[in-house]
């Protein structure tokens, strides 16, 4: 268990080193620093300044480590446009992508999961295929379109939903919706094939045999098991949302991460980009480590297998 | 828009099965046709934009602003489809786009699949630290989501549609690398593999003429099926404004044009690009799934 653990952890800090060297590698090779560094329209002297301030006249391993120390210190640079610090931004950005996440999450949960268990339980019959419409849909659909449309129906013909913003619950409908629906595919399918899997287990053969209703075989004993690994996904992508938001953020100007990093991109405000990117891949490793550990918690055979 | 883990089902070829070839199937009868034809003329449409456009896509004429399609009052045929905020018109814009997503769509599908096949059969044959080497490169890759990943790549080196074509292989390699990994795991136990060893091919040899070809068809597969989420990774570069450059018709950046007026109820600028995109990524997915269970003979039963 303990080997196991530190091996994960070893693992993951691997994951942020390559991380770290990798963004680094790109910003350095694909260009000049200084000219994403320091702001448009700067002079030659002002480059030659920054150049020397940021020390990117020093080899790239002295820079590199100048790079880890100030991340280490939570120093990811100054925004041009806002004038202050990157990551106090994205801290008070946070808040609005996790409310946003946990609207989308709650959107495909509801809609994938039952759909998945009816798509199970009536495997290849007109459920099935409907479901099967429904995560293709999600999958061909660019969530920023389906946003579009959505504004398009329900902002502007029907005048239900406010089109933009933030502020209320009904600001957070559409933008659930638009970011949810390629998850909720996602969701759906996964608890299918979950579903079905169980439902041809002993056990489940077994409260059959016993001749509990089809109801609670499915309701107890099967579903219960088959959310499972549902659940653990749904870990997972709560993550990935509150980083892939951008384009859904950008529709709805709701003030999230996503949002900031859209900001960074329209205002050339490198510092923001990056800042972003690199926390968020943080945020990612460490979440995977997280539930790493917590299977082997859970589950005995992870642990014993190592 | 990123796709969550578990969306795309993997294509898992079963050691023993007998060899696949796409080119066989496809003579097989059961192709689905809809999705096919809409493919081929999308490409047929992209080839031959300069014959089909009515109007240049890059030029407009200010006083023939906002045009709704012939349909809508107010329209007319001279612009079949309307015009956009400069007075361009939006069929011809639409045909050059299809170019635009064709050309980025299959160029970096192409460019993903020779990077991570190659990376794929490297890391499974070879093993050790190459293999350590190379799926840590992986993992790491795989922690940072496409887009933001892209979008990043993106603001380093500025756009262009060859820039995007580069983002976007570097960003996609990764899921060839990790299915094709897995398939030369298994081929390098097979008998034919030990007996190419013994009869003393080289290494490099083994993995081109024996390892290469019995992997070729998942990573096809997987590259149909990468179509639809690479082309949709492409219009949302665009949409943000780090994908393909204006003036340039690319469908993502007409919708993000389209935005601005949809609250006025020019609908036309944001449907209609987005439809061209849905019954792409449609098209290319379904077509993508047909050659998944073609591949496994045991999804086939399901």
């Amino acid at each position: 268990m303990k080997r196991y653990i530190l091996r994960r952890i070893g693992y993951s800090l691997l994951s942020l080193l390559l991380l770290s060297v990798t963004i680094f590698f790109f910003v350095r090779v694909t260009g000049d620093p200084a000219v994403l560094l320091v702001e448009p329209g700067a002079s030659r002297d002002d480059l030659e300044m920054i150049r020397r301030q940021f020390g990117l006249d020093q080899p790239l391993v002295v820079q590199y480590g100048g790079f880890i120390a100030s991340l280490f210190r939570g120093d990811l640079g100054q925004s041009f446009y806002y004038r202050t610090p990157v990551f106090e931004l994205y801290l008070s950005r946070l808040p609005h992508s996790l409310l946003l996440a946990v609207a989308a999450m709650l959107f495909s949960l509801v809609v994938g999961i039952p759909t998945g268990i009816i798509a199970a339980v009536r495997v290849n019959t007109w459920w099935d295929s409907a479901g099967k419409i429904f995560a293709l849909l999600g999958l061909s659909m660019p969530s920023f379109w389906v946003g579009l449309i959505m504004i398009l129906f329900f902002s502007v013909h029907l005048g239900w939903l406010p089109s933009s913003g933030s502020g209320t619950a009904l600001h957070l409908v559409m933008p659930a919706i638009a970011l949810g629906w390629v998850f909720a595919a996602a969701h759906m399918r996964l608890t299918r094939s979950s579903m079905l899997e169980v439902l041809g287990s002993e056990y489940v053969k077994l409260a059959r045999l016993k001749g509990l209703p089809e109801a609670l075989v499915i309701g107890k004993h099967a579903f219960k098991n088959a959310l499972i690994p549902v659940l653990t996904l749904a870990g997972i992508n709560l993550v990935i949302m509150v980083n892939v938001a951008v384009v859904v953020e950008t529709v709805f100007a709701w003030p999230g991460i996503g949002r900031l990093l859209y900001e960074g991109i329209t205002f050339r405000d490198f510092p923001i980009v990056q800042g972003v990117v690199i926390l968020g891949g943080f945020m990612i490793v460490i979440v995977n480590l997280f539930i790493d550990i917590l299977y082997a918690v859970i589950d005995p055979r992870i642990r014993l297998e190592s | 828009m990123s796709i969550p883990a578990d969306v795309i089902p993997l294509p898992s070829h079963t050691p023993g099965a007998p060899r696949f070839s796409v080119l066989r199937a496809a003579r097989l009868g059961d192709v689905p046709m809809i999705p096919l034809v809409i493919l081929v003329g999308i490409a047929f449409v992209a080839v031959f934009a300069n014959q089909l456009a009515p109007h240049n896509p890059e030029i407009g004429s200010l006083t023939a602003r906002f045009k709704p399609p012939f349909w809508v009052k107010g329209g007319s045929t001279q612009f079949l489809l309307g015009t956009d905020q400069l007075g361009r018109d939006v069929l011809s814009r639409l045909i050059f786009g299809a170019r635009v997503s064709m050309v980025v769509g299959l160029t970096a599908v192409v460019f993903a699949g020779i990077l991570g096949t190659t990376l794929g059969i490297i890391s499974g044959y070879l093993g050790r630290w190459v293999d350590q080497v190379i799926m840590r490169l992986v993992d790491t890759w795989l922690a940072l989501p496409p887009l933001m990943f892209a979008i990043f790549l993106a603001a380093i080196v500025g756009p262009s549609m060859w820039n995007i074509v580069i983002i976007l292989g570097l960003t996609y390699w990764t899921r060839y690398a990790r299915v094709v990994r897995g398939e030369v795991l298994s081929l390098k136990e097979r008998e034919f593999v030990r007996l190419a060893i013994v009869a003393g091919c080289s290494k490099w040899t083994i993995m081109r003429r024996h390892i290469l070809p019995n992997v070729i068809n998942s990573a096809i597969v997987l590259g149909t099926l990468m179509l639809g989420v690479v082309i949709i990774t492409e219009a949302s570069l665009s949409f943000l404004g780090v994908g393909v450059p204006p003036p340039e018709p690319a469908w993502g950046l007409m919708l993000s044009d389209g935005k601005q007026s949809l609250m006025v109820g020019r609908w036309w600028l944001s449907v209609l690009p987005g439809l061209c995109i849905m019954l792409m990524v449609l098209s290319a997915n379904l077509l993508g799934d047909w050659l998944r269970v073609k591949l496994d003979p045991q999804l086939r039963q399901l």
